[in-house]
This record gives C-alpha cells, structure tokens and sequence, in this order.
C-alpha cells in the first residue's frame, strides 16, 4: 500500500513525460490529454493516498528501502517514506500539476512546442514528487537537481528569446550555487553518520554522535543543507533567479516558480528540522525574513504583473522559512501549502489576463504595447468577470483578510514570530513579519485596482479583450475555493483546532539538549499568550495596508508620484531591486570572466610559452647532438644511423619540416645513452 | 578462469583481432573502401561481443591487483629469455596477460569507443586504407595496455600507441595538424622516456626465485614488483620510502600524468583535440586519457605505496587544481572541440581527486569516472563531429538555433551535455558523488574548493547549450539535416548507456568492488 501506490504516483508523470516526448507530435492534440489525464489520475491516487493515511495510520511515518548500489562494503539504499508531511504535499503538488494541466491546454494553444511543453511538466512533476518522496536526503538531491533541470527547460521554452535562454542559465546557475553547499552538507552527514537516510541520521544524532565530533560542524551541516533552500525557495542572497525566470510560460511560472518547486526548500528544511540546531535555526529565520522584508519593498513598485508577484512569490517564502526557523513548524508548512492554491491562483489569474491582453493587442496589431505592464491595464473588471472574482479572492487571501485561507496561516506566522521574540528577544522578526504583512496587503491591492479596477489607459485595446475560455477559468475558480477558510480549519480565526494542525505536528528535535531550540510545550505556550493580540494586530495592519492601496490606487487622494518623489532613494531602490542584479553581475559574472581570460591567457601563454620553448632548446640541442652524430658517432654506428636514416626520409615524405629529423635524433641519442647506461 | 577460442586465449583474441584486421585491410585493394570500413566494423564489432562475454563471465569477486592467482583469463607464457647475460643474470620477459577488476571497465569501454570510432569514421574519405591500418592498430596497443601485466609488455604496447596517433593527428587533421602531432609525440615520448627509466631500474631491483631451478631472476612480471619481499639487497629502488623509490614514483607519475592529462602537463590535449578527425578526438578523450589514471593504479600505487602515500597530498592539489583550472579554461573558449579538451581535462581532474583519496569510495567513484568521462566526452566529441561534418565550422558563436533544425541531434547533445554538467539521473553525476564522497573523506578543504567547479561546469555548459543550441537560427544554418540512421547508431548506444548507469550504476560498480576495495587495502598496508 505505501510502496506500490507511491511508486505508482510517482512514476505516471515520469510516464506522460516519455510517451509525450517520443510520441507527442504523433498523437493526437499531440497529447496534451494524455498528459493532463495521466497528471488527473495521480492527483486521485494522491487524494485517496492522503485521506487513507490520516485515517488508518495518523501518526506513523511509513518508509521502504531498496539497495541501489554496493560501494566497498557500504550499501546505499533508497526508498520512499510517507508521512503526514509527505502525504499533504503530494496533493499538493498533484493538484495544482492536474490545474496547471488544463489551464495549458487553453493559455498555450498553437505554442510551436506544444507536445514539448506537456513533455517537461510531466518530467517535472515526476522530478518534484520524487523530492517528496523520497526517504533520503541524496535521492532528494538527485531530484533536487532535476526539478531544477525541468525549470530550466521550461524558463527556457521560448528558447528563441535570448531573455528567456539566459534566465534559465541564470536560474540553473544560481541553484547550483545553493546545491554546492547542499552537497556539502551531505557529504558531512554521509561521513559521520554513513547514511543518506533521514531517519537513520536523526538516530545517529539523537544517540550523540556529531559531525567530525563537534557540534559547531552540526549547525554547519544544518545551515549547508538549508543553502539548498535558499537556492531553490530564491532566499537572499539566491533570490535574483526567481523573478528573471518569469520568462517562461504563465502556467509554468504558477506551478514551479510559485506553488510548488519553490516551496520544496521549505519542505526540505521541514524534513530535516529535527537535525537543526537553534543557532542553525535562528540563522534559518533570519534569513527568512531578510528575503520577505527585500521582496516586499521591491514589489510595492513593479509594473509588472508577473514581476510583481514573483516578488510576492520570494516574499511569501521567506514568511514561510521564517516561520519554520522560529519553530512555528506547522504554521510555515501550513502557508506553504495555503500560498501553493492562491498563488497558483495569482498566476493562473495573471496568465488569463495577459492571454486576454495579448489577443486584444492582436487584434489591434499592436506589437509594441507590453501586455504585462499593468499601466497598460485598468478597467479589466467589466472584461473578465470569472478572472477579476477569483483574483480577488486570492488577492484578499494573501492580503491575510479574515476568512480566507491566507489569515489562518499568516496570522499563525505572525503569532510563532511574536513568541519566539518574547522567549529569545529577537524582536526584529516579527516587527519585519508585520510590516511585510502591512506591504503584501498594499502591493497587492495596489496590483489589483491598477489592473482591473479604475479607467482603462486604452479603451479600444480593452473592448478587445474577452474572458478566457473554460479550460482555464475553471482552475481558477477551483483554487479561489481553496482559498477560503473551511478547507483547513472549521474556525476561521484559529487554525490550530483544525485537522491540519494535528496532521502536522512539529518533530521532536533530535540535536543535543543544550542546542535545541525551545521546546514545542515552551514555544506553544507562548504562542497562546499572543495569538490574540498578533491576530488583532495582523488585521489591522492588513487593513491599513489595503486601506492605503484604496486611497492612492483607487480614490488617487494620494498621489502616487507624489508619494515616490518623497521616498527619493528609497523609491529608486526599491524600483532597482535594490541594485543585486548590478552588483552580482560586476562581481560575480564580470570576475568569473577575469578569471576566466586570465588563465587562458596563462595557459596558452605561460605554460604553453614554457613547453614550446622548451622545445626550441631541445631543438638546439639535438642541433648540437646532431653535429657529434655526423662528425663522431656516426663512423661507430654508421649502419644504425643509415637506418634512422630512411626511417626519417619516411617521415619526411609526409611532412616537410625538419622537426622529424630532430625527432630521430633525440630518439637516437637516447638510444645510445641507453647503451651506455647500460 | 581461463576461456579460449581455438586454443587461444580470449585476451589475446580482444588485443589482437584488430591487428588482424589491420592486415587485411593492407591487403584489399585501396579502391574498395566499404570492404576496408566493414573489415574494421567486424575487427571491432568482434572486440565488443567478446568484451560483452568477458562482462558476462568476470568473477565479480576475485580480488587481482598483486594476486597472480585471481587475476582472470590469465595467459602466461615465456617470450624472450636470455640466458646468462654478464652483469645481469637471466633476462625475462614474458607474454603476461590477465584483467582484474581494475582493467575489465577499461576492456569494455575501449572495445565500444573504438566501434563507435570506427562508425564516425565512414566521413573520412582521405587515404582510407591507410586510415583504418592505422585506426586499428592503435585499438590494439591500448587493448594491449589493459590487459598486460608485465611491464615490458606494458611499455610496447603503450609506445605502439604513439605512432598511430602520430600519424592520424598529423595525416588526417586540421590546418596545424603538423604542430599538434609533434606536439602530442614529444609529450608522450618524454613521458615514454621517463617510464623507460623507471621499469629498468625497477627490473634490476627485483628478482625472484624461480621454483623449478632455484635461480634467482630478474623479472618485468609487475605482480613481483608488488611484492617488497623479490626486491633484492642494494637495489636502486629497494627499501621503503628512500628517495630513489620517491623519484621512481615520480616519474612515473609524470609520464601518467602527461596522458590524462593533469595540470601543468596538459597543454598537447587542446591542440591534439582540435587538429584531429572526429573519430580520433573520440578515442583520444574516450579511452587514451584513461591510460594515464589506469597506468597509476595499476603501476604507481600498487608497486610504490610508500610514494603514494607520500605523494597523496600533492595528487590530490594537483586534481582539485585541474577541475578548477579546467572548467575556467574551458568557459573562456569559443571553439567547440578546444572546450571538450578542456572540460576533459576538468574531469579527469575528478578522478585523480577521487583516487588520491585512497579509499573504496573515491577509488570506485574514480574508475567510474573513467568510465563514465569515456562515455560522454565521447558524446560530446561526436556532437562537435556532427555539426562540423555539416558546417566545417566549430566556433560556438558561428551556431545558434540548431534546435530548430536538428531536434533529435539536440536532444541527444543535451544529454550528453547535462551528464557532462553532473545531472543526477545520468552517469556522470554517481561517479562524481563517489569520488567527491571520498576525497571529503581525506582531504576537508581540497574537496570543498574542488566541489565548486560543479558551478563552474553547469557555467560554461549551460553557456555552450545557449550559443550553440537556442536562440534564433542564423540563415546561413537553414538547411541543417538531422541525424542520419548512421550517425543515430553511434550515439544510441552511448546514450542508452548514460542514462542506465545514471538510474543504476551497481553492474558497473559490481564489476570492481572487490578489486579496488582491495587495491587500497594494498597500498595502505605498504603492498602486503
């Protein structure tokens, strides 16, 4: 049962994707069907797989291993190991793969690669259902490195742009950064404790065996695994690929680069929370929030609309992965998996706005206007009802507004930040939680009433834009459920009563007693104490922001320029994204080809000069050793000489040089100290 | 285990087949090319079947390395003896062959690379049967090098080697083939020298007793040379850790190094690869760099131990210098094939990281290294083959957008590529894992400075699939063809085999556990 179905789920997307890229074009539709049925079918084995789980095993963790390889006498294994957190995920992942799915069928109709694209989502889910899977922290790796392989395929599926080949060389790159050190790290785990798999090296820490024997080189390995984080989640300093890598296709940006690829960093540090120690953990959350507090201040002044919520998307994350560092486990994978359906929701929503855009501009023969800029937008309200409706909702979802799913979780954030301040003093993360709550709420309804509410910059363009077609409003209007309270807690206002909370529950920490961060009962009881001033706290923050977004965006009581005039390098530093792109590029891209041109230059100069040069003397030398031949050797051996004689006019026959000549000499004469040495 | 065909054994049969149809095809017209192509797809396709029987039949656990009696397929008999020479006693040299876990990789991925050479080799039109004479006789010498194991032996296969590829670089390659032949030939032959040097100082110092007379003798077997007991009293290399055997071990290590090639000895290996024909950049990158590291193991470690370990540091810096100094080198290029070279020398530089670390982890992942570096930089060379047969170009920035031309190529280059780049799911990243694992093991920092050239690799990769593959398609590239059925048959194989041993590499690692487990048992415990 949790062998068989697993592999099963895991290996039919795996399945589309062969089938689609040997026979995609042959099919007929060129297979999206096949793709999107097959992505349907494991969405219902992972539904089914779930509800069975928390039904008759709640809370037990189910792992089988296979032998993969033998080395020495060391046996590696792999194998797949469901859990709660292993369970929710793949429905997670699966559905909104499945949305996706059929939202492409519309979004990238008469796409040249059409078959080519459903190809790699399929590689892709297989890829990130691995991640999910598996019961190994090398496995994860392995399919670490491959969801990172189909983003790259897929950023770069409109490889003719040079933009989109270069933001999937960017993305791949910068992950590569981050899975250095994630390499690192199991490399530190395999030495010490032999294993790759997550159980048996929770064992070995929690029995007191450390890394290289000290625990310095445990919170070393803990943070080197998280830089595999910090690279796929686009943490600070990682961040910069995510937001280049909304050049691929909508959907594609909705599935990986919001919902789910990006969230596998903070699966990955909930798997192995248990090996985290505190210092390793208040480095974690740090981190978290220096990524939500730099996204939101670069989001509130994009234009856009995919940018704007990649930033979003970045910030979001770092919520998440601050939550988990202060210990508020359940409630940064609660938001992860409440930010996977409305962020998703965003996406898709913006994916439906820009089709619609781009068919009006069609229309108009207009190739220059940016149909993604939403100063080019306003007004779509009228246009596009079942789109304006449910972004609305994911907007007031991941604006925190009671009754939606984003409350439950950004509150219960909100509130662990705000705890773990008063048990450690790090004030500064929840007065960052706060205030990016207050920014998210401002930039998104700011996002929203600039593109659907208000007047429209060009009427005719917007007559021309119509709804989108079923396939891909329908998904939309799916996710907006999801994005509402019920579905995760039958009290609007408290999560912890509901069945995610006690499906999910934090793991114990295995890392020596004097490291560990507090205690869950410690932590839990603090949280109590402040919920309901963070919640109050929290609502109106959100209003405010949103409040704030009306008065400029929606009444212009304020003006905008006004207010960025005023913000002066604030406002340029945030329109520049803080300038990383720059300083990344002059030190890292620009060094990496100093570098680069300096040892070429060595090379073919410096070594190379030694080697020819060294010929040049050997040259002389057998010039020298030459004349002792002819005029003394040679009366001695005259026969042999003849001989190399003739074997050098053969040579010489194929080439005219007198390098040969030289050649049968320096053989020659080591011939003949060889006779001599002898 | 022995097996023959014919009263003969099958190492002699896999060495010399191809000599065999090397003499044949001297012997057909020079008109009738087919007949000299299809003499040596038969003289090669017989090599693979019979490396596909020994892949069958090798004993997964018999230890070889200094064991004369688990070696396998063993063929021994006297080949020149001289009796009674002044000063030096009896001379013996014999015909010694034998394969243990270290070489049966080696056999198996020679006899492929040297079929699918021959496969490449159908576009060259120029002085076929000379071509082909050549082609095979350097087939034999580097089969002949895996499976010698008298050092004698050894060394004329090793310099029977030379000269082909002399004279396929200098004959059939590029515009400056000329400079790149003597280059390659002075390179190898100083290291040739070197070793010359090294196996007669070691024949003088050991000797054995001969069983059946009592005699002592002086003998080139490299087993005795494993053994510190047959080195005799006041030997030049006899002892342990005196300076002359750290000389010894040195230079043999150079002439090694020359081959696989390791910083600073590398700078033939561009210049060669650029100047050769597609078929012969195959064999070069595909098996003759394996020569150098299979040379270490089967010569420096285990009959110098004490200057292994002594030098462990130095191989080790030296490998981490390469990966790094490679990967930038091979970024800075824009020609195709001087970027392969490069990234060649990149990760080779992997495997003398891995071995170095003398441990089963980096041993094993070292060797698959090998293997798998055979693999794809073959790939790779074939890839560059392809589009030169079609363009006579190999500027990376004179392509773009041959994935719109040439999907199918496309897609077989990229994985070529990303198993290049260390994608797991393909060979190249399993063998990497295992020699980084061990050398972390050894060395802490040489291996996390080593480590970040998967950065720098996944750099110049991804750059090389963007100049070469994406972007718009130049006029000029609009009648692209894709793969013929021909060029189809040389990739599959290699393809099919980058993925299998990606998902499972255990038939690879089976194959010498045993061996290389032992190998650094030996070497650690001083050649007892």
């Amino acid at each position: 049962m949790f062998t068989q179905l697993p592999l099963t789920i895991l290996l039919l997307p795996l399945l589309a994707f062969i089938l689609l890229i040997f026979f995609g074009k042959r099919l007929p539709r060129q297979g999206d069907w096949l793709a999107a049925g097959l992505m349907t079918l494991t969405l219902l084995l992972s539904l089914f797989l779930l509800l069975f789980k928390l039904n008759a095993y709640p809370g037990e963790s189910i792992s089988s291993s296979f032998d993969w390889v033998v080395v020495g006498s060391q046996t590696i294994g792999f194998g797949i190991m469901i859990d709660n957190l292993a369970a929710v995920m793949l429905v997670v992942v699966t559905l909104v793969s499945t949305l996706v799915h059929y939202f492409s069928m519309g979004y990238m109709k008469d796409d040249v690669r059409y078959s080519r694209y459903f190809a790699y989502l399929g590689l892709f889910s297989f890829s990130m259902l691995g991640i999910v899977l598996t019961n190994n922290i090398l496995l994860m790796y392995v399919f670490w490195e491959l969801v990172g392989i189909s983003s790259y395929l897929l950023i770069g599926h409109w490889y003719e742009k040079k933009s989109a080949s270069n933001a999937a060389n960017k993305a791949f790159i910068v992950n590569r950064v981050g899975d250095f050190g994630m390499f690192i790290g199991i490399m530190i785990l395999f030495l010490s404790f032999s294993t790759f798999t997550f159980e048996a090296i929770f064992e070995s820490i929690s029995a007191g065996q450390l890394p290289f024997g000290s625990e310095g080189w445990l919170t070393a390995a803990g943070i080197l695994i998280f830089c595999g984080a910090v690279g796929k989640s686009a943490q600070f300093p990682l961040h910069v690929w995510l937001p280049d890598a909304m050049e691929g296709p909508t959907p594609v940006s909705a599935l990986i680069h919001a919902a789910t690829m990006v969230a596998a960093g903070v699966y990955l540090v909930a798997r192995v929370f248990p090996m985290l120690t505190a210092d390793a953990l208040l480095v974690i959350a740090y981190i978290g929030a220096i990524t939500a507090l730099i996204a939101a201040t670069i989001a509130i002044t994009q234009f856009d609309i995919k940018k704007v919520l990649a930033y979003s998307t970045i910030s979001q994350l770092g919520y998440m992965i601050m939550a988990l560092g202060v210990g508020a486990y359940t409630a940064g994978f609660m938001h992860l998996v409440t930010h996977a359906a409305f962020k998703a929701g965003l996406f898709l929503g913006a994916g439906s706005v820009i089709f619609g855009m781009h068919a009006a501009l069609h229309k108009l023969h207009d190739h220059d206007t940016d149909a993604q800029d939403i100063r080019n937008m306003g007004g779509l309200k009228s246009r596009m009802p079942a789109t304006y409706w449910t972004f609305l909702i994911f907007t007031l979802a991941i604006s925190g507004i009671p009754l939606t799913s984003g409350f439950l979780s950004k509150d219960e954030i909100l509130a662990g930040t705000l705890a773990f301040s008063t048990l450690n003093g790090h004030w500064l993360l929840p007065l960052i939680g706060f205030l990016v709550a207050g920014l998210t709420a401002f930039y998104m309804f700011r996002l929203l009433i600039l593109t659907f509410h208000g007047k429209p910059v060009n009427e005719k363009m917007i007559e021309g834009v119509t709804e989108s077609p079923k396939v891909m409003t329908i998904p939309l209007m799916i996710l907006a459920a999801l994005s509402l309270f019920f579905f995760y807690s039958f009290n609007p206002f408290g999560a912890s009563s509901g069945w995610f909370y006690s499906a999910i529950e934090r793991p114990l920490s295995m890392v020596p007693e004097l490291m560990q961060p507090a205690a869950y009962p410690v932590f839990y009881e603090a949280v109590s104490s402040v919920h309901s001033f963070a919640m109050l706290l929290s609502i109106l923050i959100a209003g405010a922001g949103v409040l704030m977004a009306l008065a400029v965006y929606q009444w212009k009581k304020v003006s905008a320029d006004d207010l960025a005039k005023r913000a002066g390098v604030l406002y340029s530093g945030s329109v520049n994204k803080w300038y990383f792109d720059e300083i990344y590029d002059t030190v890292f891209v620009n060094g990496s080809h100093v570098i680069m041109k300096m040892l070429r230059w060595f090379d073919e100069n410096i070594i190379d000069g030694i080697v020819n040069g060294s010929a040049v003397i050997t040259l002389i030398f057998s010039k020298v050793s030459g004349w002792i031949d002819t005029n003394i050797v040679d009366g001695l051996v005259n026969g042999t000489a003849s001989t190399a004689n003739k074997a050098g006019g053969l040579l010489s026959h194929i080439q005219t040089g007198k390098v040969q000549t030289y050649l049968v000499y320096v053989i020659f004469s080591f011939l003949v100290l060889f006779v001599l040495f002898l | 285990m022995e097996l023959q065909f014919f009263g003969i054994g099958i190492l002699t049969w896999i060495v010399f087949i191809p000599i065999a149809g090397m003499i044949i095809v001297l012997l057909l017209p020079d008109k009738n090319r087919n007949a000299i192509r299809w003499t040596a797809v038969i003289a090669t396709g017989i090599q693979v079947i019979l490396a596909g029987v020994i892949f069958a039949v090798f004993d997964r656990t018999k230890l070889g390395i200094n064991d004369a009696e688990s070696f396998q397929f063993i063929e021994k008999f006297s080949w020149i003896t001289v009796e009674a020479v002044p000063w030096v006693g009896r001379i013996e040299i014999s015909y010694f062959l034998g394969i243990d876990g270290l070489s049966v990789l080696m056999i198996i991925l020679t006899s492929l690379i040297s079929f699918i050479g021959v496969i490449s080799s159908w576009s060259i039109d120029k002085m076929v049967k000379g071509y082909y004479a050549l082609y095979l006789l350097l087939v034999t010498g580097m089969m002949g090098v895996f499976v010698a194991l008298d050092f004698f032996l050894f060394f004329i296969f090793w310099e029977i080697m030379l000269l082909p590829m002399y004279f396929l670089i200098g004959l059939w390659g590029g515009p400056r083939r000329e400079y790149a032949a003597i280059k390659f030939f002075l390179y190898t032959f100083v290291g040739g020298i070197l070793m010359l040097l090294t196996m007669l100082a070691l024949y003088f110092s050991v000797a054995y007793t001969d069983p059946a007379t009592g005699q002592s003798v002086h003998t080139f077997n490299i087993l005795h040379m494993m053994n510190p007991a047959n080195y005799v009293d006041g030997g030049l290399l006899s002892g342990v850790d005196t300076t002359w055997r750290y000389v010894a071990w040195m230079a043999l290590f150079i002439n090694f190094a020359i081959k696989i090639p390791l910083f600073p000895f590398h700078t033939w290996l561009p210049d060669a690869h650029v100047e050769a024909p597609t078929p012969i950049s195959v064999i070069l990158a595909g098996v003759l760099l394996k020569l150098g590291t299979y040379g270490l193991l089967r010569i420096n470690f285990p009959i110098f131990p004490d200057g292994t370990i002594y030098f462990m540091y130095f191989m080790a810096i030296l490998g981490m210098i390469s990966i790094i100094y490679g990967a930038f080198c091979a970024m800075a290029q824009d020609d195709f094939k001087k970027l392969i070279a490069y990234s060649s020398i990149s990760h080779m530089g992997i495997v003398v990281l891995g071995i170095a670390a003398l441990n089963t982890q980096g041993m094993v992942g070292g060797v698959l290294q090998m293997f798998n570096h055979g693999i794809i930089t073959a790939v790779l060379f074939l890839a560059v083959g392809v589009l030169y047969d079609r363009t006579h170009k190999r500027g990376l920035n004179d392509f773009g957008g041959i994935a719109n031309q040439m999907p199918k190529y496309t897609g077989l280059a990229m994985i070529g590529m990303f198993a290049a780049l260390g994608l797991p799911g393909l060979n190249g990243f399993v063998s990497e894992l295992f020699s980084f694992l061990g050398a972390f093991e050894a060395y802490k920092w040489i291996t996390i400075i080593s480590v970040t050239g998967i950065i720098i690799t996944a750099g110049y990769i991804l750059w090389t699939i963007q100049r070469v593959f994406l972007g718009k398609t130049p006029e000029k590239l609009n009648n692209l063809t894709d793969l013929t059925p021909r060029e189809l048959l040389m990739f599959i194989p290699l393809i099919v085999l980058i993925i299998f041993l990606g998902i499972y590499p255990s038939p690879a690692i089976e194959l010498m556990n045993s061996s290389l487990s032992y190998l650094v048992e030996v070497v650690t415990n001083g050649g007892f």
